[in-house]
């Protein structure tokens, strides 16, 4: 059993097989992530590059981890404190590095497209980090690796994805992985957040009422506003959003079952979630961050390179 | 392809494995078994069934081990991981490592990687179906040796079904 890709660029060009294979590989490492000495030597002979030209917290580490815990070699870049401040392009970046031997990418961008640009030019396999306001690939996938260990599977659980759709990856990747896997999705927000076309596009229902939306699903996937991304004004005030879209207790309390609330970072505390809601039983945002590192270790396990 | 151990002499195999360890392990103290995936696994459950099946008094602790992490071929074939479940401490104690085919001794180097990153044992002892003992490549052998068979290099021999087969390469 093998991926039918050499890169993971987007969840939109894996098969359902692909996805399961990750999983099941992914829960295998994180059994070796309770062990005493919480490291395999996989990938001993492998040399990885974090190239990062957008900001990360999680995410870096959690790649980083993920490459020390499988034993490869890893070096790093920021494009803040690298020669692409001094305008060198994208392509020589990367072929400057893989001419030093590096068998890996790992790379997050601010423009959508750009590891698949890298895929065409370069010959190391490419794992895309974040991609302007298009993928999200691993967060999709450790998001689902989560609410199959909280709820027991994906194949028709009620998933709501809440807040800014419009610009973001994390939502666009979990929708293509969701649907796929057989789960019903539903995106809910001002309708200035969510793209006019998103239910032909992308076969999901719409709403624009939290509160219904939250009666429906068994998991909540709330996200942040995307200020970075936004250039224009599509609501009045982050008050006002948190009014209509925010989460709290008050508002948990009054449903009438319990749901799973999610969130893949940083959190606006006070804006889309509450921090009792945050901090609560219910949410599994901490076992989100956890469960990244074993979903990471199975990617990269699985497009390790071959020697044929 | 060919029987080298039918059901009947596999069981009765597995008994004299059984008498063996019990013979040199008369209390059990400090004793844990290991079983390889995948073969050894399986042979690992009817060996340790048959120890509680002899002693009904002692507690006779047994995990699988997986190697797939652990393996030295990993840039020419990625293979998916099986299952690992090692839920007693390690360290200190005497492990029985079991696997069905003892071939090259890759996967017992392997297994003892693995088996280190859980702790240190005092003591590990392999014991094994089928010694296939002309094409060892490292420093390796068993313990407990059910039967030992003459094979070719390319020979594959597998515990299938109840039975220990060869198949010519």
């Amino acid at each position: 059993m093998q991926l039918s890709t050499r890169h993971l660029l987007g969840i939109k060009n894996l098969t359902k097989e692909d996805i399961s294979l990750i999983l099941s590989t992914a829960e295998q490492f994180k059994e070796v992530l309770q062990r005493p000495v919480k490291k395999v030597p996989s990938l001993r002979d492998v040399t990885i590059v974090n190239l990062f030209y957008e900001n990360s917290t999680r995410t870096r580490f959690s790649f980083e981890l993920a490459e020390k815990r499988l034993s490869a070699d890893t070096i790093n870049f920021a494009a803040s404190s690298s020669s692409a401040a001094k305008g060198e392009t994208l392509l020589d970046t990367v072929n400057n590095i893989l001419s030093m031997k590096v068998d890996m990418v790992v790379m997050r961008h601010s423009a959508s497209g750009a590891p698949h640009f890298l895929s065409q030019h370069i010959p190391a396999a490419i794992v895309n980090a974040g991609d302007g306001i298009n993928e999200h690939p691993t967060q999709a996938l450790l998001d689902a690796f989560s609410i199959k260990e909280k709820t027991g599977g994906l194949e028709g659980r009620k998933v709501a994805i809440i807040g800014d759709i419009m610009h973001s990856r994390v939502a666009q990747s979990n929708i293509y992985l969701l649907n796929k896997m057989g789960a019903k999705v539903t995106v809910c927000g001002p309708p200035t957040l969510i793209p006019k076309y998103i239910r032909e596009a992308l076969g999901v229902e719409v709403s624009y009422n939290l509160r219904e939306t939250l009666e429906w699903c068994d998991v909540a996937n709330v996200l942040r506003i995307q200020l970075e991304r936004q250039n224009q004004v599509l609501f009045s005030s982050l008050r006002e959003y948190s009014i209509a879209y925010g989460i709290n207790r008050q508002l948990l309390d009054s449903l009438q079952k319990e749901i799973v609330i999610m969130h893949p970072g940083p959190i606006n505390r006070g804006v889309e979630l509450d921090s009792d809601v945050a901090d609560s039983k219910q949410s599994i945002i901490l076992q989100q961050v956890e469960n990244g590192v074993a979903v990471r270790m199975a990617v990269l396990y699985l497009l390790a390179n071959r020697e044929n | 392809m060919a029987v080298l151990l039918n059901t009947d002499q596999l069981f009765a195999t597995i008994q004299e494995l059984a008498k063996d360890l019990s013979a040199r392990h008369p209390g059990f103290e400090e004793v844990v078994f290991v079983g390889i995936q995948q073969g050894g696994a399986v042979l690992g459950e009817e060996i340790v069934a048959e120890l509680r099946r002899q002693h009904p008094d002692k507690t006779i602790p047994y995990g699988q081990l997986d190697i797939t992490f652990y393996r030295d071929d990993i840039r020419k074939n990625i293979i998916p991981p099986d299952r690992m479940n090692i839920h007693f401490g390690v360290e200190n104690k005497t492990v029985i490592l079991i696997d069905d085919v003892l071939f090259t001794g890759r996967t017992i180097k392997a297994a003892l990687d693995v088996l280190f990153d859980y702790g240190r044992p005092a003591k590990v002892e392999l014991c094994v179906l089928v010694d296939r003992k002309e094409h060892r490549q490292f420093p390796i052998q068993a313990d407990y040796v059910g039967t030992t068979v003459k094979t070719g290099r390319a020979d594959k021999v597998k515990l299938v079904n109840q039975e220990v087969v060869l198949i010519p390469g």
